[in-house]
């Protein structure tokens, strides 16, 4: 039993179900991440937790309290909507007091707890103007000090950052998981960036099409993708996912894949349970940053197997250099330190860490389980 | 608004433009002229007009006229002058325009926040209301005044109004709020405000320049009424226009132009008035909602 319980949860409208089954629990102090594409039912689903939408069927329970039909406001959750929702005729003190004004707590005790609140957030010094007359980070701050006033059970973000500009949302992403650690909350945050999703959450559920695909650490999602949806979805560049088959060599599996030029390259599997595949078609999935030249090659990877392969495009990205070249003919991202000595039209031999590799069945696109 | 404007002009030449400015000077002075006949002749004894010289300016400055239009002229039977019916006028225009546009400003956060099936097709009946010509109403909501006992007060004068007035005005809210943000609503939800508090809370202070527009035109509307007033006030509450038909149809004694002329700026001063001081407001309420910013 959790903090936050998503019990078999669906959302229809009409004949039409949005959101199917859902199971979650998230314990106190999680920070749960929704992630997926728009139109995966990630915003429905923070908005059931949120009382703002009804539940068709299932159960929603916080503190073993079941919510199904409670109003928002008595369900002790506070909300950070995408837009600020700051109210554009109040002042930010006014903004951040409504709540609890709302909930009927006397006006000396709601100034004691906004100080405290504009204090840990630093925004006193502009209690007394509008929304209008402040910037947009500074919005980001007031949103949620209205959500923190109110000391809820959980906190729920709706793509708070998407509104703000490229450097600012990285900053305030730090600050959301600063106050995180510092104040130990329970926060259920929905965004599309799945970079966010990474950085900030200690678990992550991946959605698509009203299912949950997968729900995990951080490190599961990106290290054990459950399918190939989740595989692409996670990770900037996207995983590599190339065609192969399943061979034996000295006893043990191996990924035949086509280089550019037709020929068959080997790379021996860490994953001894593929030899079952044997003769059968794959879809291996290769990360873009554990194909590297030798010298960077992970030390500590027990199976860096090697491969040669043309360089179509090199684009070198400051940090990174990001080379394409073609593998069973599909565009393949390597991922190489900024001065590997890499030259568009020639061969190259690159290391591949396949203790990382993971192999997908074709018919269903779920990964082989070790 | 206006720093736009210089840049999007098109550019034309010495010529075309003074031609321009000329031809609007001419419509100028044509749309001002029987605003002129009417000053000019309301500050005339009643001999300069008689003798043919209405376009002249007055050779004689008085006010009587204006003092008799308002304090003694005679409308109907009695030598009242068109003040009585003033307040007449104000006690039904007043609660009419406030309590429409509160039940439109209502209407339209319903039909906008708080959706419920069938709520396109309720407004689309609604809108009917602005289509609706005065003459078709006016047996059955005689009967209705009638059954309701206001027949002859200023109250059902009122209520005739604002019946008629809510298609309107729920209208101009409901397009208002159609782009007001949802989420700000649902943060009032959640912070534990209810349907009334989240409009006058939240949405009321929000409004103003579109209740600018709702009581400016609802005012015009009511102030300027003339068939309703005639139809359903009784000898006591009469509006200013009903008084002024009076005051002007009078078929004995001498027609005072200069009398009619006074008192029918007085009919049209506080429709003057609320423009004037509401007015900057109007045209940007009225753009409200169709760009976005």
């Amino acid at each position: 039993m959790g903090f936050l319980d998503i019990d078999n949860t669906t959302k229809s409208y009409g004949a039409v179900e949005v959101l199917h089954n859902v199971d979650i629990s998230v314990e106190e102090g999680e920070f749960l991440v929704l992630v997926g594409p728009s139109g995966c039912g990630k915003s429905t689903l923070l908005n059931m937790i949120a009382g703002l939408e009804d539940i068709s069927s299932g159960e929603i329970r916080i503190k073993d309290q079941l919510m199904n039909g409670v109003h928002p406001s008595k369900r002790n959750i506070a909300m950070v909507f995408q837009s600020y929702a700051l109210y554009p005729n109040m002042t930010v003190g006014q903004n951040i007091t409504f709540g609890l004004e709302m909930h009927g707590v006397p006006k000396p005790e709601r100034e004691k707890a906004m100080h405290e609140v504009a204090n840990l957030l630093q925004i006193e010094n502009f209690l007394d103007r509008k929304p209008g007359a402040l910037s947009g980070g500074q919005r980001q701050r007031v949103a949620m000090g209205r959500a923190l006033v109110r000391n809820p059970d959980v906190f729920l973000f709706d793509e708070p950052l998407s509104n703000l500009d490229a450097k600012l949302r990285v900053d305030m992403r730090t600050e959301i998981k600063k106050l995180h650690q510092k104040l130990g909350t329970t926060i259920v945050y929905v965004t599309h960036d799945q970079i966010e999703a990474l950085t900030l959450s200690t678990r992550i559920a991946v959605m698509n099409g009203g299912y949950v695909q997968q729900l995990g650490t951080p490190q599961e999602i990106y290290d054990t993708p459950a399918n190939i949806f989740v595989a692409t979805f996670m990770g900037s560049p996207a995983m590599n996912v190339i065609p192969a088959k399943v061979d034996m060599q000295n006893g043990r599996p191996v990924a035949c894949v086509e280089t550019h030029d037709g020929t068959t390259s080997t790379l021996p599997f860490s994953q001894d349970n593929l030899s079952e595949w044997n003769g059968k078609d794959i879809l291996l999935g290769i990360r873009p940053e554990t194909i590297t030249d030798e010298d960077a090659a992970d030390r500590k990877s027990s199976n860096i197997a090697h491969l040669t392969n043309q360089v179509v495009v090199t684009e070198p990205a400051g940090s990174d250099t990001f080379v394409s070249m073609t593998l069973g003919g599909r565009d393949v991202i390597a991922r190489m330190r900024s001065d590997a000595e890499v030259k568009p039209g020639a061969d190259f031999t690159f290391a591949v860490n396949m203790e990382k590799a993971v192999a997908f069945d074709p018919a269903t696109e779920m990964r082989i389980p070790a | 608004m206006s720093v736009a404007t210089q840049d999007t002009a098109i550019r034309t030449g010495r010529v075309m433009r003074t031609l321009i400015y000329l031809v609007l000077l001419l419509f100028v002075l044509f749309y001002m002229l029987p605003l002129y006949v009417m000053l000019v002749n309301s500050v005339k004894p009643l001999e300069e007009i008689t003798g043919g010289g209405m376009m002249n300016l007055p050779q004689v400055f008085t006010l009587e006229p204006w003092f008799k239009a308002w304090s003694s002229a005679q409308i109907g039977v009695e030598p009242t002058g068109l003040s009585p019916y003033f307040w007449n006028s104000i006690k039904m225009v007043v609660p009419a325009v406030i309590i429409s546009t509160v039940l439109g400003a209502l209407n339209g956060y319903v039909l906008t926040k708080w959706r419920f099936r069938g709520d396109t097709i309720l407004f689309g009946l609604m809108l009917f209301a602005c289509f609706i010509p005065f003459q078709i109403v006016l047996i059955p909501m005689a009967r209705v005044l009638g059954e309701l006992g206001l027949a002859g007060s200023t109250w059902g004068l009122s209520l005739v109004h604002i019946v008629y007035g809510i298609g309107f005005t729920t209208l101009y809210f409901r397009n208002y709020y159609a782009v007001f943000p949802t989420e700000l609503i649902r943060a009032a939800q959640i912070d534990g405000a209810g349907f009334f508090q989240i409009f006058w809370r939240i949405l009321l202070p929000s409004s103003g320049p579109i209740a600018v527009v709702s009581i400016i035109w609802q005012f015009t509307n009511i102030w300027n009424d003339f068939l309703f007033g005639a139809s359903f006030a009784g000898a006591n509450n009469q509006p200013m226009t009903v008084a002024l038909n009076n005051l002007v149809q009078a078929s004995h004694g001498v027609k005072e132009y200069n009398v009619h002329f006074a008192g029918a700026i007085l009919a049209a001063l506080p429709t003057l008035l609320v423009y004037i001081v509401a007015g900057r407001y109007f045209v940007r309420g009225l753009m409200a909602g169709s760009v976005k910013g």
